[in-house]
């Protein structure tokens, strides 16, 4: 079915109805296969049994920036092509890319407080993740700060690219900061190498969490289209005189 | 009660707007004060209500307690209305800063609704309402903030014919049961003043 | 009377709260202020951990600065200014009401952020709650001294950042005194002199900062 039947919200109001459930249903089975994988792998001979908090951090990780990708696609709907789902996309993906954002950081910290019995450390990739969640915060206030939805929209859209563009060029600079200061010890976050072992059930539970992500944002999106529609009814028996 | 207004002036950005004003108004009179934009109608109302300061002369409300401002109600050009509150809500609070307070209050906010016809519209955000109907919120105040003087700053722009003719009865009543309310307006022939004052000429 | 006071405080509180109203924007400033600073100074543990209760009080003081100017700018745009002046309330009261509101909305959420920021500044757990404390203690001074610059930029429309230039000089004993309570308390001593005098200029303020706005609105009408 071509991505233009979708532009209709009634189509897409269906198709959610079917979509949603099933993929919350493979979210849940495909976490708990990971989680349950995680717990069944060798502990790391170095860190121990904390590491496998790495299993929520990593894929937290790479939700978090790739939402925002997708934010930053969803901005370039709104902005040229006109998609009229488009922002309403990038407005629910907003708080649930940021959810992911923040449980990186706190499993990140978590992880710190055995490891290097301090709760934070600016190294260069916690430190790009923070600057990722600030942008996040960004975006989040600035679709709060009007009710128009079409006018907090464009903006956000305009906010999100320029931030996107804009996350090599923090990355680099991060990495730049980062080395300029020598740190005491070298700290490896994903432990000395990638054995299948670690790798399975980190793919597994990055597709959950993946899984988890498409579910929650049809729901929101769903949410979204429903809440405009009150927003015009509203209007419209407003003008009526109530 | 009696407003009496001697020798007044009034200066705004270095500009004489009138001088030399007068006038008594007893219980139960209405003043009506016309003339073109920029006269100084929006700044006689004020000066009444004590948010201004005059140039020369005075205006006082005898027979009132506490300032002339505690004694008035000002409807003027701005709604204070927030957007973000509802219908009920902005009402609610005007209430409860100005007038009646606890249970005797929240009966007085649904009479004032029903009567200036807001009934259907109060648990409605206010964003949404027509420039009509938030003119119509705004004289809603009137009944729920029970003051004796009513300075009303071109009460009728805005509203249909239905809300020019609510709003005359508003003003008659009011004035019937022993209130004074002084109108600027443009022309509003269907507001029967005792008095009628005309500023602007050039003073 | 109490009425009023208390319907002014929740809608104020409503207004901050709803679409459009600001309420999360002053921690969000905390955090971006308290984030760059090790960009600045680099991620040195130490000397982070060392200054951190300063960086939390800097970035609690320039927080509490902002939408300081809305607070009464506001109301008089949309005429709800006029009718306070004509309430049979003292206007005192009534800016110290809009004061309170402004604390919970902006202040309040700044003491609550500010243990997890600490974290990423490496404090140790007795700092953490030193400067929650002291912050709780201190933020009100904050922003009922801003009160006076909030009032003083109802005469002066865009006055924004003008506003918080104003009043950072008057805000220097708050931040003497808030940053030495906090080395105090995480050092275990609860209520040092600093803390007191911090107490001292909160309950100060309190008093000054409505009775100056509301001479200062007083004034600002023409």
């Amino acid at each position: 079915m071509p991505l233009i039947d979708l532009a209709n919200p009634h189509r897409f109001m269906q198709l959610a109805r079917v979509l949603i459930p099933a993929f919350a249903a493979l979210a849940t089975g495909l976490v708990a296969f990971g989680f349950y994988l995680g717990f069944r792998a060798p502990a790391d001979a170095l860190q121990g049994e904390a590491a496998r908090i790495m299993y929520i951090h990593v894929p937290s990780a790479w939700l978090a920036l790739g939402i925002y990708t997708l934010m930053a696609i969803a901005a370039l709907g709104t902005l040229v092509w006109r998609h009229p789902l488009a922002d309403v996309a990038g407005k629910a993906a907003a708080p649930i890319g940021a959810a992911f954002c923040l449980m990186c950081l706190l499993t990140g910290m978590l992880w710190g407080r055995p490891m290097w019995g301090a709760y934070w450390v600016w190294d260069a990739r916690l430190t790009s993740v923070l600057v990722l969640f600030l942008l996040y915060l960004g975006v989040l206030a600035l679709w709060r700060a009007t009710d128009d939805p079409l006018r907090a929209g464009r903006a956000a859209a305009i906010l999100t690219l320029v931030g996107f563009i804009n996350v090599p060029i923090v990355k680099f600079s991060v990495d730049w900061w980062n080395t300029l200061h020598q740190p005491a010890s070298v700290f490896r976050l994903d432990g000395p190498t990638i054995h299948p072992d670690i790798l399975t059930p980190l793919l597994v539970s990055a597709s959950g969490f993946a899984a988890l992500f498409v579910a929650l944002l049809l729901a929101a999106m769903r949410n979204e289209i429903l809440r405009r529609r009150v927003q015009t009814l509203t209007l419209l028996a407003a003008a009526k005189g109530g | 009660m009696r407003l009496i207004a001697e020798n007044l002036g009034c200066q705004r950005g270095g500009r004489t707007l009138f001088r030399g004003l007068a006038f008594r108004l007893e219980a139960g009179e209405a003043l009506r004060v016309t003339g073109p934009n920029g006269a100084g109608k929006t700044s006689l109302l004020r000066l009444i209500g004590g948010l201004l300061a005059p140039a020369e002369g005075r205006v006082a409300l005898e027979g009132a307690e506490g300032r002339a401002g505690e004694a008035a109600h000002l409807v003027g050009h701005q709604d204070a209305i927030k957007s973000a509150l509802t219908v009920e809500e902005n009402l609610e609070f005007w209430c409860a800063v100005l007038g009646a307070t606890g249970g005797v209050g929240l009966a007085a906010v649904e009479a004032a609704l029903s009567a200036l016809g807001l009934s259907a519209l109060a648990q409605f955000p206010a964003r949404v309402l027509s420039a009509g109907q938030r003119r119509r919120l705004a004289l809603a105040r009137l009944l729920v903030a029970k003051r004796r003087l009513w300075l009303l700053d071109e009460p009728g722009s805005g509203l249909d014919a239905d809300g020019q003719k609510t709003l005359s009865h508003m003003i008659a009543a009011h004035i019937s049961a022993g209130g004074i309310a002084v109108v600027a307006a443009h022309g509003a022939p269907e507001i029967s003043a005792t008095r009628e004052i005309r500023l602007g000429g050039g003073a | 009377m109490s009425e009023a006071l208390k319907a002014i405080l929740v809608r104020d509180l409503k207004l901050a709260l709803r679409a459009g109203g600001g309420a999360g924007i002053g921690v969000m400033f905390f955090l971006a202020v308290v984030v760059i600073t090790p960009f600045a100074i680099g991620p040195d543990m130490k000397l982070l951990a060392r200054v951190g209760a300063a960086e939390l009080w800097i970035g609690a003081l320039l927080a509490s600065l902002l939408g300081l100017d809305r607070i009464f700018a506001a109301d008089q745009e949309d005429g709800s200014l006029d009718l306070l002046l004509m309430a049979s309330l003292p206007l005192t009261l009534v800016a110290a009401a809009k004061g309170a509101a402004h604390w919970c909305a902006t202040g309040l959420p700044l003491v609550v952020a500010a243990p997890l920021l600490g974290l990423l500044l490496g404090l140790e757990p007795t700092a953490l709650g030193a400067a929650a404390l002291t912050l709780l203690v201190g933020t009100p001074a904050l922003t009922f001294l801003g009160l006076v610059g909030a009032s003083l930029s109802v005469m002066l429309p865009r006055a924004g950042m003008l506003v918080a230039v104003l009043v950072l000089p008057l805000a220097i004993p708050v931040l003497i005194f808030g940053v030495a309570a906090t080395e105090a308390a995480s050092r275990g001593e609860l209520f040092s002199a600093p803390f007191r005098l911090l107490l001292a200029l909160s309950l100060f303020f309190l008093v000054l900062g409505p009775v100056a706005a509301a001479a200062a609105l007083r004034h600002a009408r023409d």
